[in-house]
């Protein structure tokens, strides 16, 4: 990368953790999807998961109409976290370490049986009632950050780019607020 | 679609998904504070997440159709994930940046993280399940009166 070499002071406000753990992370993300697309066609999204699972407790008309594909998406969950899991086995336990991997500070880490696991500091009032208006918006919304952003967005659709730009726009503003009002973390 | 799928279609989803949970391992996305900090603009390292899965997932979308007609464990067509524009992608949208923004989390990213061994974030997906519910009830429900009432709203 070449930014470093042109402004450090610019790149090291911008990017204080580096690039590279992104970019690969990111290609990694892209990686998956298209292994599932070229294989079958899908171009999935992990918000659906959340209403073609409630089909399986629920009769309600909205849930159902997701009964065909409910149980390879419990199968693409379980694969996210367990890729996670394998991520926390290796990089985030330093059992394995990679220049273009640079471990972070947030968050507190905690050893269980030579394995380290990560916990966040977030409080759980904001997970719990971001997590309820996640859930109603990306559903309304048609979409969230792996539907719109990363299929939609590389499909060029229109609709992806402006829910993108939309929820983008918004999120800012909100973590914005939310920090200016002291709440940490 | 259900009835008789080719024997590698699950394998190959869950291969899909690992890698998917492996990157947003990688890349920080599934911790919150990560995210937040970029909301609050302090580490913009989220755009090469975004950047770099879109440019890899519109490599494969533009390129893929013109190569092969079909998807060999499906037989599905291969298409583009073009979703209609109504006003809902914008108070969709909208909901999900506050919420986006209040937690830091997103529905992939919230799986991931329990894959870390984030449980804290067993609120967030408790959370998603109720928004996802109440809306899936009042948008059924407004479906089914819209049908037998024959458009009286």
């Amino acid at each position: 990368m070449a930014p470093e070499l042109i402004a450090p002071a610019l790149y090291e406000t911008l990017f204080p953790a580096g690039v590279s753990r992104y970019a690969v992370g990111g290609l990694l993300v892209g990686l998956g999807a298209v292994v599932i697309y070229l294989g079958t066609g899908i171009a999935a999204g992990a918000s659906t998961f959340l209403e073609s699972t409630l089909s399986y407790v629920s009769d309600q008309s909205r849930f159902q109409r997701y009964r065909a594909s409910r149980d390879w998406r419990v199968v693409f969950t379980l694969g996210i976290v367990v890729g996670a899991a394998i991520y926390a086995l290796t990089f985030q336990s330093g059992l394995v370490s990679s220049g273009l991997y640079q471990s972070g500070t947030t968050g507190e880490l905690r050893e269980v049986g030579g394995f380290t696991i990560w916990l966040t500091d977030v409080q759980p009032w904001r997970l719990f009632l971001g997590g309820i208006l996640v859930g109603i918006g990306t559903r309304i919304g048609k979409g969230c950050t792996s539907g719109h952003g990363v299929c939609g967005v590389g499909s060029a659709s229109k609709t992806s780019i402006v829910g993108v730009i939309t929820f983008l726009t918004v999120a800012i503003g909100t973590a914005q607020v939310v920090m200016a009002l002291g709440v940490t973390p | 679609m259900s009835q008789q799928r080719h024997p590698l279609f699950m394998p190959l989803i869950f291969l899909g998904g690992l890698i998917f949970g492996f990157g947003l391992g990688f890349s920080h996305m599934a911790r919150p504070e990560v995210v937040l900090n970029f909301l609050q603009f302090e580490d913009f390292g989220l755009l090469f997440v975004m950047g770099g899965a879109a440019v890899v997932s519109g490599l494969a979308f533009a390129l893929v159709p013109r190569l092969r007609e079909r998807a060999p464990l499906t037989g599905a067509a291969y298409g583009r994930r073009l979703k209609s524009f109504d006003r809902n992608v914008l108070i969709g949208g909208g909901i999900f940046g506050v919420g986006w923004g209040l937690s830091g989390i997103c529905p992939g990213a919230a799986y991931a993280s329990l894959g870390v061994g984030n449980v804290t974030i067993l609120w967030a997906i408790a959370g998603m399940f109720v928004g996802a519910y109440v809306q899936g009830v009042w948008r059924s429900q407004r479906a089914a009166s819209g049908t037998t009432s024959a458009g009286a709203d």
